[in-house]
């Protein structure tokens, strides 16, 4: 335990990065304090990698662990030159892959992100591993790793392949080189915990002189992050990225125990909240149970039966010069935009269509569905690349007592979330979730490719056939366009 | 440290982090995640431990390994961050008011 007995000020140092931390998420609260925190955000971690190197690079260590000689050696230039260049590699690729990214595959980009956290926690525990000694973690004696250390390190490596495999996944379902659809094994439930037992039992087993037993525990953890990935359909994604964004923070969390570092503890709960309360916020607006979504195979049993079998009726189909009149002479019309709007990169013609609205003198508002998107605010963030201001942007709640004073709801690329079968219909798969109650507004524009194609849910949506709603069907970036167009002239 | 001072810490940061989130604007999600992404890559500090110590050559190389991942996350990480931030805009307010 002697290595733990560091400077106060080291200590202190660590702690005030953790604060940081905190306030770099309570920045944001608003937009307007948000860039303030991501700057706390990043002094934190300055001040956590600065300290980290003070200490530990060769012989600036105020406290050398047993069994360790670097007498004779002055200052270690190699190994912190060798540091450095691991930072300027990471960093180069890191800023290019961030100036780069399109707002659209953000998804992908956090997913990706996740798999690296989860993958650095791995190699920590193996170095952990391999060297305790550097990280202070042997037993009186020198002979093993410490009792709750193995547990902790066990804990964070397991957590931290889960986390690797599992983002690889999501990523690849997000990014299109995987189908979203569901993959089901049979047994799946079956092998899933007997791998988690099996990990678990392995964590308590496992002493620095049993490698195989470690390497066991990573290799585990790899299959069962990506058999819980598997199953989960595209359109449950942003709970599986709000759920493994909680567990890179947990891998954090557990190698900070290791470490008794206090920068690393804070930081790993805030994540690790963070994560769950996002997972926990999108399930609520689904009307599901985190359990369900976890379990799987939603979108794969609903799409067979809901597809067909539906009888004609009767549907009225709008032009782009019909939703330009209309509009036009509108008081005030919402946009309703979901993940086909995203799909189409129609968000900057929808700006421009509102524009033109505004210069007739209608009052034009967003209304943004906690699922809409990929991700948790992914609509947020792509109505905010087209310059559209943050304050005509509304939440579900806020907005939806408006529709009935609304002359025209402008759906672009969504469905199930203004679907009243939600409300009305107990069979339906999504009965239960908040949507939005647009069949109040005097006119409903539906932009949508074809009548073919229902939600992701496979239920047919009684607003295609309301009498005050004229389909658009068109490829919904042209068809704004065309409507930009009308309104023009 | 002893452990049960460090698992106080643990889960009073926990109750921290479920009241500073709850108090994120929905609008501000995707940041979010983006920005717990970048800090949760703190994890450079036991990367950092492993590449520094001397003893154990496989254990330095896994270290300075984690320690590139995790640079690639944390420059990424704030830099994306910044970037969706600087988009947020409010009504009518000149570009030139917004800090970059």
């Amino acid at each position: 335990m002697e290595a733990h007995a560091v400077n106060p000020w080291v200590a202190i140092a660590y702690l005030i990065a953790g604060i940081c931390f905190i306030l770099a998420l309570r920045g944001l609260s608003s937009p307007a304090t948000s860039r303030r925190g991501n700057r706390y955000g990043m002094a934190g971690m300055a001040i956590a990698v600065v300290t980290t190197l003070l200490t530990h690079v060769p012989l600036t260590a105020p406290s050398t662990p047993a069994g360790i000689e670097h007498a004779g050696l002055l200052f270690d230039f190699a190994t912190l030159s060798e540091i450095l260049a691991a930072i300027a590699i990471g960093a180069v690729i890191g800023l290019t892959t961030a100036r780069k990214i399109q707002m659209t595959a953000m998804p992908q980009l956090v997913a990706a992100f996740h798999s690296l956290v989860g993958l650095a926690a791995v190699l920590v525990g193996v170095a952990a591993f391999y060297n305790p000694a550097a990280f202070g973690i042997l037993e009186a004696g020198g002979l093993d790793i410490l009792k709750g250390s193995r547990i902790e390190m066990g804990l964070g490596v397991a957590i931290g392949a889960i986390t690797f495999s599992g983002s690889v996944i999501a990523f690849a379902k997000l990014n299109g080189n995987m189908s979203g659809a569901p993959i089901l094994l049979p047994a799946r439930h079956a092998i899933n915990l007997a791998a988690l037992l099996a990990i678990i039992v392995l964590v308590s087993l496992f002493h620095g002189d049993t490698p195989h037993l470690f390497w066991g525990i990573v290799a585990l953890s790899f299959v069962i992050g990506f058999l819980l990935i598997i199953p989960i359909g595209g359109a449950d994604m942003p709970v599986v990225v709000s759920m493994l964004n909680s567990y890179s923070g947990w891998a954090a969390a557990a190698m900070g125990f290791t470490l008794h570092n206090t920068a690393m503890i804070v930081t790993g709960a805030l994540v690790g909240s963070s994560g769950a309360i996002l997972s926990y916020i999108m399930c609520r607006a689904m009307n599901r149970s985190f359990i369900s979504v976890i379990a799987g195979g939603f979108g794969a049993e609903n799409g067979a039966s809901g597809g067909e079998a539906k009888e004609q009726r009767p549907w009225k189909r709008g032009s782009a010069e019909d939703a330009a009149f209309l509009m036009q002479e509108a008081e005030n019309v919402i946009i309703i935009p979901g993940y086909g709007m995203a799909v189409a990169q129609a968000q900057h013609v929808l700006r421009e269509m509102a524009d033109l609205l505004k210069k007739h003198g209608v009052n034009v508002k967003y209304a943004i569905h906690p699922v809409a998107g990929r991700m948790p605010g992914h609509m947020n963030v792509l109505l905010a690349e087209a310059n559209v201001p943050y304050d005509e942007v509304f939440e579900l709640e806020d907005i939806n007592g408006e529709f009935a004073q609304c002359d025209v709801a402008f759906i672009i690329g969504a469905n199930d979330v203004v679907n009243p079968a939600a409300r009305t219909d107990k069979t339906s798969p999504i009965y239960g979730m908040p949507v939005f109650d647009v069949e109040k507004a005097k006119t409903i524009f539906f932009v949508k490719r074809s009548m073919g194609g229902v939600g992701y849910a496979g239920v047919d949506n009684d607003v295609f056939y309301m009498d005050q709603t004229m389909m658009l069907l068109a490829d919904a970036k042209k068809m704004v366009e065309d409507i930009n167009k009308a309104l023009a002239d | 440290m002893d452990f049960v001072s460090i698992l106080s810490i643990f889960v009073l940061a926990c109750f921290v982090g479920y009241y500073v989130v709850w108090s994120v604007t929905p609008a501000l999600h995707t940041p979010l995640m983006a920005v717990t992404n970048a800090i949760s890559s703190v994890i450079v500090v036991g990367a950092l431990v492993a590449s520094a110590a001397p003893g154990s050559p496989l254990s330095k190389w896994l270290g300075l390994g984690a320690v590139m991942l995790a640079s690639i996350n944390i420059f990424g990480g704030f830099a994306v961050t910044a970037r969706m931030l600087a988009m947020y805009k409010k009504k009518d307010k000149p570009a030139s008011r917004e800090t970059k």
